[in-house]
């Protein structure tokens, strides 16, 4: 189907091998798509685009001119991923999680790890979203990163690489599952033809995940929320489909308050006490009065509620460190330290620019590099070397020198694509993947596949939707 | 159920009602417009009057020409009433209880604010206007039929009945109170003929001129019409159908709530006090009265709503 002119070989397309063959898990797939009629396809398309604006679901750009909502492009070719590929990749993320967990709870407690000097002691001190007041305080259930995704790319048949972790926020979610969803309301012969693994259970097992870690205080049924910022946060679609889909009260800042030592929300009747927040604001604006005193975004006295064991927050407060880049480069100690294995899913090899020989060779090789901000997300302040122009680079030297902690470099990968559907035909563009990961005191629940980022502009390795990227259904086959 | 949450359900619903509301007086004051140009100023007036915008459009036009009458209505964001203003809350509201909505409501609701805010682009040519009036109140029907064909019935769904009839209420009222002149007996109070235009408007603007004539025939008396708007309770936009319907959703409400309410209260009062009839004893205590107090007294309800059910801190 790719067989082409002009293909760039050196990308490792997880459709079509170099020799112009169907790889395995496409082969269903391909034999569906062969027979499909374009035009149709592409009609769908453009129904799908109407289903997505008539759901709502829409982001908001900040800094947008006319703040308007926008749509994430959605491409309806799915990226498929082996049973055995699954196997591998969730393996290897449990593990990674299990260790980021048992790394932050050493952070906060006894710093075994800083100790035996395995991490750096200045990467945690002067870390901003460090926080001191989590020294010595045991989260419920002795769980930090209820909900993370870990971003995966791969390069190669057999290589897969972490690109980096969220245990902070992690979004995109209900784009994993409205994804599904529409692709089962546009093609539904598809998935009798091709088995594919379900998501649909993750809002249940994410309800099912937060009221394992209710606070001692809980009595009975936990009481679940999600906070929000409110409607005009670019992730509001999100927050309300993941509160509908458990079953969860919607909260702001404002319907919540401190009432007998617990955090209680506004009711028609009356103030009602919540057990498990899963909060989609960040640590600075949990708690005006023991963090940001300007922020109307969350709860005052929440924090002495947690404390006391009044309350659990999703993700515990602080373990925004974990997804900072420079800690990053010492994942493979981590997980080594802490779980006494190797780890099973490689990182990708990353120079810190605060080490002098390593920004020297940084600095040596930045047109063949991605630079990114320690601290960075969104795929906002990063340089791409191959992507960029001779006056970017040189910018982007000049802010290298002047403050070289706050970045590390990676080489340029040859991320995989997979194609997309354009008028033209198939066409392959690059692609990473997030899948989402729930942790409780009873276990890892991984949902199969993820969310699949993919560069809607030819060449580009960009895949973040606030550069433009788009996304695609994820599919892993059942065994 | 969050405070929060019920207080944007009855908002959601007051919007999208003051939606179909407007479209109603827009048309109601373009048929005055189209056939008697000599009255239309004093009818746009009237129109904006009923709105509760005539200040704002004073401030910002001055003459009442149709075009920009009709563009202040539909489309001025500067017009917290217009209908683009208005959907946009609708919008806002539904999203903010989003949680409380089934997909096929909110969908309903997020579908008439992207039709509108396309139809709504430009401004309306008025060879265009019936149609684009036609279809705001489409819109309108569409969400209620999802509301009503797909919410359980529990105290969000009372909610958002609270705010329809409570917005509905008030408009009637509203269109009483400025045109009650109209009906005002100048000579006998029995028979009392009015000019048979400016009826129709009134008749129009509540969308029932045809209910009317089946009702009474071809008999147009000022105390029929009012009797109609007021009183008569298989009317769906009369004063007394709106409160009985607020009554028994706040009775809903307590039964659900196990919970007497202050709010439920006043519903009751309204309903048996001001809503009893006959006619001829609201005449006799003044028409204008009548309907100011009426406005007062559901205003106060609004807030008494407000407060019982916590909307907001």
């Amino acid at each position: 189907m790719l067989r082409g002119k002009g293909r760039r070989i050196s990308f490792f397309d997880e459709m079509t091998s170099q020799e112009g063959e169907t790889r395995s898990p496409y082969r269903d797939y391909c034999g569906w798509f062969e027979a499909e009629d374009a035009a149709r396809i592409q009609h769908k398309g453009v129904q799908a685009e109407a289903l997505f604006r008539t759901t709502g679901i829409t982001f908001n750009v900040y800094g947008a001119a006319d703040g308007d909502e926008r749509l994430i492009p959605f491409d309806v070719v799915p990226r498929i991923i082996s049973a055995s590929e699954w196997r591998r990749l969730s393996r290897g993320i449990e593990q990674r999680v299990r260790a980021l967990n048992a790394f932050l709870h050493d952070i906060y407690h006894r710093q075994e790890i800083l100790r035996a000097g395995r991490v750096p002691v200045e990467l945690i001190a002067g870390n901003e979203a460090f926080l001191p007041m989590m020294m010595g305080l045991d989260p419920p259930g002795g769980i930090y990163t209820h909900i993370s995704g870990t971003d995966i790319v791969r390069t190669g048949a057999d290589e897969f690489y972490v690109l980096e972790d969220n245990a902070r926020t992690p979004s995109g979610v209900s784009y994993m599952l409205e994804n599904r969803e529409t692709m089962l309301q546009m093609f539904p012969e598809l998935f009798a033809k091709v088995h594919v693994r379900e998501v649909s259970d993750y809002p249940i097992n994410l309800l099912k995940s937060l009221s394992a870690c209710a606070p001692p205080a809980c009595g009975g049924t936990p009481t679940v929320a999600v906070l929000t910022p409110g409607i005009h946060n670019s992730a509001y679609y999100e927050h309300s489909f993941l509160a509908d889909h458990m079953g969860a009260e919607l909260v702001e800042g404002n319907d919540l308050r401190v009432v007998d030592g617990r955090v209680a929300m506004r009711t028609t009747q009356g103030y009602k006490a919540i057990d498990v927040i899963y909060r989609r604001v960040d640590d600075d604006f949990l708690d005006p009065l023991n963090f940001r005193p300007d922020s109307m975004l969350g709860v005052p006295g929440i924090w002495d509620v947690y404390r006391a064991g009044g309350i659990t927050i999703a993700n515990a407060p602080g373990t925004g460190i974990a997804d900072d880049k420079a800690l990053y480069s010492y994942m493979p100690d981590i997980i080594e330290f802490y779980t006494g294995e190797k780890a099973l899913l490689p990182n990708v090899p990353t120079w810190r620019c605060s080490d002098p020989e390593h920004l020297r060779e940084v600095l040596d090789r930045l047109p063949e590099l991605v630079v990114k901000e320690v601290h960075g997300s969104g795929g906002y302040g990063m340089l791409v070397g191959p992507a960029a122009s001779k006056k970017e680079l040189a910018a982007f030297r000049a802010k290298l020198e002047a403050n070289p902690s706050n970045y590390i470099a990676q080489p340029t990968l040859s991320l995989s694509t997979v194609p997309i559907f354009t008028k033209k035909g198939l066409a392959p563009r690059h692609v990473d993947l997030r899948p989402f990961v729930l942790m409780s005191p009873q276990g890892v629940t991984i949902t199969p596949g993820g969310l699949t980022r993919v560069a809607m502009t030819r060449g580009s390795l960009v895949v973040n939707s606030s550069q433009g990227g788009g996304t695609k259904d994820t599919w892993v086959l059942e065994d | 159920m969050l405070g929060k949450t019920a207080g944007s359900l009855f908002w959601m619903a007051r919007y999208l009602e003051r939606s179909e509301n407007n479209a109603r007086l827009i048309d109601a004051g373009f048929r005055i417009a189209l056939t008697r140009s000599s009255t239309a100023a004093a009818e746009w007036k009237s129109v904006l009057v009923t709105a509760g915008v005539n200040q704002a459009f004073q401030a910002a036009h001055g003459d009442y020409s149709s075009a920009r009458v009709i563009d202040f209505l539909l489309r001025d964001p500067a017009n917290p009433s217009s209908i683009l203003s208005v959907i946009k809350l609708a919008r806002d509201n539904a999203r903010t209880a989003r949680t409380a909505l089934t997909r096929e409501t909110w969908e309903a609701v997020n579908t008439s604010w992207m039709t509108l805010v396309a139809l709504l682009r430009r401004p309306v040519r008025e060879d265009d206007l019936p149609d684009v009036l036609t279809t705001i109140r489409q819109q309108s029907a569409h969400v209620r039929g999802a509301l009503n064909g797909t919410m359980l019935r529990n105290d969000g769904f009372n909610f958002s009945l609270l705010g329809t009839f409570l917005e509905r209420a008030d408009n009637t009222a509203r269109i009483l109170d400025v045109k009650y002149y109209l009906l005002l007996p100048s000579v006998a109070h029995i028979g009392t003929t009015i000019d048979n235009v400016q009826w129709e408007t009134i008749l129009r603007s509540v969308s029932a001129h045809r209910a009317y004539r089946w009702l009474y025939g071809a008999e147009i008396s000022a105390l029929k019409i009012a009797e109609f708007l007021i009183l008569y309770r298989q009317m769906p936009r009369s004063l007394a159908f709106c409160c009985e319907r607020m009554e028994d959703n706040l009775a809903q409400l307590q039964r659900h709530y196990c919970e007497e309410t202050e709010a439920w209260r006043q519903a009751h009062t309204l309903c048996h006090e001001k809503l009893a009839g006959p006619i001829q004893s609201i005449f006799d205590g003044g028409l204008h009265q009548y309907v100011t107090g009426f406005l007062r007294d559901t205003a106060a309800l609004a807030r008494q709503v407000e407060r019982d059910y916590r909307f907001v801190e």
